[in-house]
C-alpha cells in the first residue's frame, strides 16, 4: 500500500513536469499550429543556465531560476523571430522540418560548451520534505513545488488566455489570423509572446525536473520533449487543461507501468496507451473535434 | 417597394470636381475615402484596373457587380490585405500607402466578410472585445499585477461590449459561443464587432447574404440606424437589389475589375451598360451591332 502511494507521488510529480512541458507545447501550437520540437531542448537550455549560475557564478538558487527564466524567454524568441517567422506562409512539413533542426542546433550547441559528460544538477529546492505514515512515506520538496508550480502554472495561464485582453487576442489570432489582424491585433506580437511564454514554462521545467533526477547533459530535454508533446496530444493539443491532464496522466502510467509492468518497457507503455487513446478519441482526452466545412 | 421608397433618403447626390458624387450633406467635409487610379495585377490579370470613387463622410455606398468582378478584391485593397500595384488610397485625407491591415484599421476601417469569420470559439462579448482591442488598453503588467486599473478598464470593456450588442439587441447573448448562434445573429454579431474597432468606414461583405426577406429589411433599417448613431460611412458589396437600391444613395457598378457606371439608385436602374453587364445585350441590340 505504502509503496502505491509513493509510486503515486513520484507519477504525479513526473506528471506534473510533462504538464507545464505540454503547455508550453500546446499553447504554440494553438497559435501558430506547428509543433515545435525544439522546445524540449529549451529546456535543457533552461537547466544548464540554472546550473550555470549556481555552479560558475555562485548565484543563489531562486537568483538563478530567475536567470534561466529570462534566458529562455528571450530563447523562445529569438527561435521564433529567425527560424519559423520567415516560414509563416511555407507549408507546416518545412516548418516541421525547421523545428527539427532547431532542436539538434541547441543540443548540438550544448555539447560544444558543455560537453558530453552529464553534470551533476544539485536541487534548486531547499524546501523540506515530511513523511506520512510513521516515516514510511517520504514527500520531498522537489515534490511539493512541482505539483504545486503546475496548478498555479495552469490556473494562470487560463485566467490569462481567458480574461486579459492580451490572452483574448492570443485566442483570435488561434482561430483566425487574417480576421485578428483585420480587426487590429498584432498577430506577430501574439505570436512571439506565446513563445516567449511557452519558453518561460520549459525554463521552469527544466528545472524542477533536474532538481528530482539531478543529472544534466545535451540530450537531456529531448525525452521529455517527445513525452510532453505525446501528453499534449493526449489531453487534446491546443487546450489548456487538456495538457495538464494529458501531462499528469501520462506521468502516473510511467511510473505505475515502471513498477508494476516492467521497466523496460515503461516508455513503450506510455506510447502504446496515446495509440489506443488516439484510436478511440483522435481528438485528443479534451479536444474539440474539428470539423472540416466543405 | 412603398416601404422602401420611403426608406431611401431623399439625398441629393451633387457632383465633387470629376465624375465622383457625394451627398449634398456631406459636401463641407472631408470625404472619409478617396480612391484614385486604384489597380492590382495578379500576374497577368488586371484583377482591379483604374477604380476611382469618392465616399462622403455618412454616405451609404454600394459596390455592385456581377460575380468575379473584383468586388472582393476592392475590400481587401482598401483594408490593405493586399497592396495595391497602383494608385493610391486615401482615408479621411491620410494616404495609406505602406500601411497593413493592422494600421489601416487603426486608421479607421472596419469591414465584415462574405463568408463569416467570427471567433467561433469565443464567447459573444469576447468577440466585441477583440474589436475593442485598440480601444481600450492597459498595460500588460497593469494585468499581470491585476491592479485597479485593470479592473477598471475590464469593466469599462465589458460595459461598452454590451453597449455595442445591444444595437441589434443582443445583449442577452454576451455568454453564448459565437459559433452556436443562428445564422442571421452571426452576421449582426460581425457587424458589432467592426464598429468596436471604433472606424469611420465600415465595409459589408453581402451582408444580407443568406438572409430571408423579413431579416433583409431588418437589416436595411439597422444599416440606417448605425450610420445615424455612428455618423459613419458605409460602403457595402451586395447582391440583393432591393437592398442596395433601397439605402444607397451613391452606387458603384464594378465589372472586369472596371467601373462601368457610377451614380444613385435612379441611374443606375436605367444604365443600359449596367442592364448589358447584368443581362448580356439584349437581341435586338445584338442583331443591329
Amino acid at each position: 500500500m505504502i509503496s502505491f502511494l509513493s509510486h503515486l507521488v513520484n507519477g504525479l510529480s513526473l506528471g506534473s513536469v510533462y504538464a507545464i512541458i505540454a503547455l508550453g507545447y500546446s499553447m504554440v501550437y494553438g497559435i501558430a499550429k506547428m509543433l515545435n520540437f525544439a522546445h524540449g531542448d529549451v529546456i535543457m537550455v533552461g537547466a544548464y543556465i540554472s546550473f550555470c549560475a549556481t555552479q560558475y557564478w555562485g548565484l543563489p538558487p531562486l537568483v538563478s531560476v530567475l536567470c534561466s527564466m529570462v534566458v529562455c524567454t528571450v530563447l523562445g524568441i529569438i527561435i521564433e523571430r529567425l527560424a519559423y517567422k520567415p516560414l509563416r506562409q511555407a507549408g507546416s512539413l518545412a516548418v516541421l522540418i525547421t523545428a527539427i533542426g532547431v532542436s539538434y542546433l541547441l543540443q548540438n550547441l550544448a555539447l560544444l560548451i558543455w560537453g558530453a559528460n552529464p553534470k551533476v544538477f544539485s536541487s534548486v529546492i531547499s524546501l523540506a520534505g515530511f513523511t506520512l505514515f510513521d516515516g514510511q512515506l517520504k514527500i520531498t520538496g522537489e515534490v511539493v513545488v512541482t505539483v504545486v508550480t503546475c496548478v498555479a502554472v495552469m490556473l494562470l495561464l487560463t485566467w490569462f488566455t481567458g480574461k486579459t485582453r492580451t490572452g483574448r487576442a492570443i485566442r483570435a489570432v488561434s482561430e483566425d489570423k487574417g480576421a485578428a489582424q483585420l480587426m487590429g491585433i498584432n498577430v506577430n506580437f501574439s505570436i512571439s509572446l506565446t513563445f516567449a511564454i511557452g519558453s518561460f514554462l520549459a525554463a521552469i521545467a527544466g528545472v524542477l525536473l533536474c532538481s528530482s533526477y539531478n543529472t544534466l547533459m545535451p540530450t537531456t530535454g529531448s525525452m521529455p520533449g517527445i513525452k510532453a508533446f505525446t501528453a499534449a496530444v493526449f489531453g487534446g493539443i491546443g487546450s489548456i487543461p487538456g495538457a495538464m491532464l494529458g501531462g499528469i496522466l501520462l506521468g502516473l502510467i510511467e511510473i505505475f507501468g515502471r513498477a508494476y509492468i516492467s521497466t523496460e518497457l515503461a516508455d513503450a507503455i506510455v506510447f502504446a496507451v496515446l495509440i489506443i487513446i488516439l484510436l478511440v478519441k483522435p481528438s485528443g482526452l479534451l479536444g474539440k473535434n474539428v470539423q472540416e466545412k466543405v | 417597394m412603398t416601404q422602401s421608397a420611403k426608406r431611401r433618403p431623399d439625398t441629393k447626390m451633387v457632383p465633387v470636381p470629376s465624375t465622383s458624387i457625394i451627398p449634398e450633406r456631406d459636401l463641407g467635409k472631408l470625404p472619409v475615402l478617396e480612391c484614385q487610379h486604384l489597380g492590382i495585377d495578379f500576374g497577368g490579370l488586371k484583377a482591379v484596373d483604374d477604380f476611382n470613387i469618392t465616399i462622403g463622410r455618412t454616405e451609404i455606398a454600394g459596390l455592385i457587380g456581377p460575380n468575379g468582378a473584383g468586388k472582393t478584391t476592392v475590400f481587401n485593397l482598401l483594408t490593405k490585405v493586399y497592396e495595391p500595384t497602383r494608385g493610391t488610397v486615401m482615408l479621411n485625407g491620410i494616404d495609406m500607402h505602406g500601411m497593413d491591415t493592422v494600421a489601416a484599421n487603426k486608421q479607421g476601417i472596419a469591414r465584415t466578410f462574405q463568408n463569416i469569420r467570427l471567433f467561433s470559439n469565443m464567447t459573444v462579448e469576447d468577440n466585441v472585445r477583440i474589436g475593442l482591442h485598440n480601444q481600450i488598453r492597459y498595460g500588460m503588467f497593469s494585468g499581470i499585477l491585476r491592479a485597479p486599473s485593470f479592473w477598471k478598464k475590464e469593466k469599462e470593456q465589458h460595459e461598452r461590449s454590451l453597449e455595442l450588442l445591444s444595437i441589434f439587441g443582443m445583449q442577452d447573448l454576451a455568454d453564448v459561443q459565437a459559433g452556436s448562434l443562428p445564422y442571421g445573429a452571426q452576421r449582426r454579431l460581425e457587424i458589432v464587432r467592426a464598429l468596436a474597432t471604433n472606424p469611420s468606414l465600415l465595409l459589408l461583405d453581402e451582408p444580407a447574404a443568406g438572409m430571408n426577406p423579413h431579416e433583409t429589411e431588418e437589416l436595411m433599417n439597422n444599416i440606417i440606424r448605425i450610420r445615424d448613431l455612428f455618423q459613419i460611412a458605409v460602403l457595402l458589396i451586395e447582391h440583393d437589389m432591393n437592398l442596395v437600391m433601397g439605402i444607397c444613395e451613391g452606387i458603384c457598378v464594378l465589372n472586369y475589375g472596371r467601373i462601368i457606371a457610377k451614380g444613385t439608385a435612379a441611374e443606375i436602374q436605367q444604365n443600359p451598360v449596367v442592364i448589358e453587364a447584368y443581362l448580356g445585350k439584349q437581341k435586338k441590340e445584338a442583331q443591329e451591332a
